[in-house]
């Protein structure tokens, strides 16, 4: 490599306003109490193998010790309390938030991999945006279209994933809180340290106990809170497989259950777009978080007069990502979350290559430690290929073209998922006849994987049912 | 020479694609996060020290200015000859016999402004008068402003040619054509006159006058940037900007080397196809270079004003 005439010298953002202790107890009932089991589980820094400290694993009967507690604030403390006062305690939270998010950011990204300028940019700022808004609702739920006078449910069972920790808890537990319920959280068992951070947060902000109870584990324990039959309602983020075991075991339970799954996103580019701009939302689309995010643009579909321009602009912007230390500020895509992650997005391209599609990656320097994956483009891509139909997760982007806006439409909506879309075009004409004819829970017109507290996210088909976020996500936690 | 642009003007500049604003401001934003420490730092202050026009361009611009300032621009930095020189020095036709005079010999170079600067309302003869006069007085530069009427009323053909005929007319003088993207307002307008203006032989690309708020900004210059990299694919031809105004502090000089870098590419980070045109900056940029190689900033005293 040639040496470069302004190249960034290292700018690692500091890790020492973090401080993680080498043990953690489960959150239960305002404290950090022990669990019955001895298990552990160690969670690691992606980006460099090491550990970064080891949590509870919550048995069954810690759980129901958590829902004990859940029901007795709900009951006693919570739902009696008016929602003015319950704004407060929200607002609090979001203004401890902002005052610790640098805090927060490096924990973030020592735990899941992701590179710092995201959870610093988007991350924190969005969390604590979900926090505010949401308390802001707290005292005006009468107003919110749902009847005059709209009760809690009572105590949410909450399961979270791993590629936005903080903000998946966020999304989460404001609207619960806001609406008068308490919860009781699990956290993926990657990247449980910012929800045990958040738990020092509700200490801080004087939460009453109860009200928020935070059990750390695998998918036992995961089971366990979804299955407790003290669970007025159901909220679960991640796969579409985990997520139908969820609906079997929900299922004549009576309990109200929402879920957020997978999906496989399509990017739309029409031939009059902006292309540069198109180029800038296409890898925000699919390399934003390492792509691991369920709404992802994982499918380009270009149209074919352009799509070898569009492809070399692309190729030409992919070159210039910055691979490396996600504590890096100039560092674009971090670690892949897992050695299970890394196995499986390895084995998809894997699949695609022995199915004849090619696959670019730019020259770029991995890493020798640690969960790393280079971002890839698989052009020639067709309906019938596994990586056009299956959720990758990673920086995987699968390219197909298209002919005709009808065309378009008919491919974007060809796959069992219906969460995101994203359409390209200059003509607004044309933006308005393609988004109203995509099936997908989101449609972004001319960028990409933008959010906001006020706008419901949700899916259509296996990518899930109820909204999260605006009025339409307060429906989830009233009855 | 102008290259030839096939069939109407119109038709050409709007089949250009589009540029969405907002997706270019999230673009500019996302680039001035970059964080530019220590080594990276000092070779940027350096770089960008090299490609500084200097400039000034008042009413009350004199003999005595004009020297005082073309002293600064051979020795920024009298403390430490180490300090490279600035890319030129910058001034209006009337001033470029003594700044000729008195950067004789020092590599510096001298640009006019020229065409009726600001504005540019006056005729075609005295645009090329005023050319002829800073070209013959040693300007090794000529700065000029397009006619933004024209432009605006759709007239790309009078643009087009009064390019040319300045092109012409500076000869071998290095041509830097001012879009005055302040007046343009949209980026798609900032595009087309990019494009028209290569076309039509510019060497450089320059944003505004200074005369007019508001000057450079990122994401202008960001579409420029993005042009000369698409003409250079087109034509072979390379072609270099210079964004102009509001530029104040090494900060935003270290964004807009970012920028260069990310969107053109490293091939543009040369003061032969990259220029930032400033009056201030200069001085900030020299108490950083003191700053990273002393440990402390020294007082303003301790730099020239001029």
């Amino acid at each position: 490599m040639t040496e470069e005439i302004f190249e960034y010298a290292p700018a690692p953002e500091s890790r020492s306003t973090v401080s993680i202790r080498p043990s953690y107890d489960l959150f239960v009932d305002g404290e950090f109490v022990e669990a019955k089991s001895d298990e552990r589980i160690v969670t690691i820094n992606p980006a460099d193998e090491e550990p970064l400290s080891e949590v509870a694993v919550a048995s069954e009967a810690d759980v129901d010790r958590a829902f004990t507690a859940a029901r007795r604030a709900f009951e006693r403390v919570w739902s009696p309390l008016p929602g003015a006062e319950r704004g407060k305690y929200l607002f609090r939270i979001a203004r401890i938030i902002q005052e610790r998010a640098r805090e927060l950011a490096v924990l973030e990204s020592l735990d899941n991999g992701k590179p710092i300028k995201e959870t610093r940019d988007v991350d924190l700022p969005l969390v604590a945006a979900h926090f505010f808004y949401h308390a802001g609702w707290a005292d005006k739920l009468a107003h919110a279209g749902l009847g005059p006078s709209p009760r809690p449910l009572g105590v949410a069972a909450q399961v979270i994933p791993w590629n936005f920790p903080l903000l998946m808890l966020a999304w989460k537990v404001a609207p619960a809180l806001a609406t008068g319920n308490t919860v009781v959280l699990k956290p993926a068992e990657t990247t449980p340290l910012t929800a045990l951070a958040f738990a020092e947060i509700c200490q801080e902000a004087g939460l009453p106990p109860g009200v928020v109870n935070i059990v750390t584990g695998a998918g036992d324990t995961g089971r366990a809170v979804v299955a407790h039959p003290d669970a007025d309602k159901v909220a679960f983020t991640g796969s579409t497989e985990v997520g139908r075991e969820i609906a079997r075991a929900v299922a004549g339970t009576g309990r109200r259950l929402s879920l957020e799954l997978g999906g496989k996103g399509a990017n739309i580019v029409y031939d009059d777009a902006a292309i540069d701009q198109a180029v800038e939302g296409i890898v925000s689309g699919i390399f934003f978080n390492q792509g691991h995010v369920c709404c992802a643009g994982s499918r380009l579909l270009v149209q074919e007069s352009i799509a070898e321009e569009l492809l070399a602009k692309l190729r030409a912007r992919i070159e210039r990502l910055r691979l490396g230390d996600p504590l890096d500020k100039n560092t674009d895509i971090g670690a892949i979350n897992s050695a299970a992650q890394l196995a499986r997005i390895r084995e998809l391209v894997a699949v695609g290559e022995a199915e004849g599609v090619s696959g670019w990656s730019p020259a770029c320097l991995i890493p020798e430690r640690g969960f790393w994956f280079p971002p890839t483009v698989f052009t020639g891509v067709t309906q019938a290929h596994r990586v056009a139909r299956e959720e990758i997760f990673g920086p995987v982007l699968s390219v197909l073209t298209f002919r005709t806006p009808e065309e378009a439409v008919a491919k974007a909506n060809n796959t069992p998922y219906g969460l995101s879309a994203g359409v390209w075009t200059e003509k607004g004409s044309r933006m308005l006849w393609t988004a109203s004819r995509l099936r997908a829970g989101v449609v972004w017109s001319n960028t990409f994987n933008m959010f906001d507290p006020a706008s419901p996210f949700g899916g259509y088909k296996e990518s899930g049912y109820g909204r999260e976020g605006g009025r339409h996500g307060l429906e989830a936690y009233l009855g | 020479m102008p290259d030839t642009v096939p069939g109407s003007l119109r038709a050409y500049l709007h089949g250009l694609p589009g540029v969405d604003e907002v997706g270019v401001h999230r673009r500019a934003a996302d680039l001035a996060t970059r964080s530019i420490k220590t080594t990276a730092k000092r070779r940027a202050i350096d770089l960008a020290i090299r490609m500084v026009d200097l400039t000034t361009l008042e009413g009350a611009d004199t003999p005595g200015k004009v020297r005082a300032l073309a002293g600064k621009a051979m020795r920024p930095d009298p403390a430490d000859p180490t300090t490279p020189a600035v890319a030129a020095l910058c001034v209006y036709p009337d001033m470029v016999p003594v700044a000729a005079q008195a950067l004789s010999g020092s590599g510096v170079g001298l640009a006019s402004v020229a065409t009726g600067f600001p504005a540019g309302r006056t005729s075609p003869e005295v645009k090329l008068a005023d050319t002829r006069m800073a070209v013959a007085a040693g300007a090794t530069e000529i700065d000029m402003v397009i006619d933004r009427g024209a432009f605006l009323s759709g007239d790309y053909r009078k643009v087009f040619d009064e390019i040319a005929a300045v092109k012409e007319a500076c000869g071998e003088t290095h041509l830097k054509v001012i879009l005055e993207t302040g007046e343009l307002v949209s980026y798609d307008n900032v595009r087309r006159a990019s494009w028209l203006a290569m076309h039509a032989g510019a060497d450089f690309i320059k944003t505004s006058t200074g005369k007019v708020t508001p000057a450079a900004t990122l994401p202008v210059t960001l579409v420029m940037l993005e042009a000369v990299r698409d003409y250079l694919a087109a034509t072979g031809r390379r072609v270099g900007v210079k964004p102009a105004g509001g530029i104040r502090t090494t900060k935003d000089a270290m964004r807009y080397l970012v920028l260069v870098k990310e969107v053109a590419g490293e091939s543009w980070l040369d003061p032969a196809w990259f220029r930032l045109g400033a009056s201030t900056l200069l001085n900030d940029l020299l108490m950083q270079r003191t700053k990273l190689n002393t440990g402390h900033y020294a007082g303003p005293d301790y730099y020239t004003i001029d």
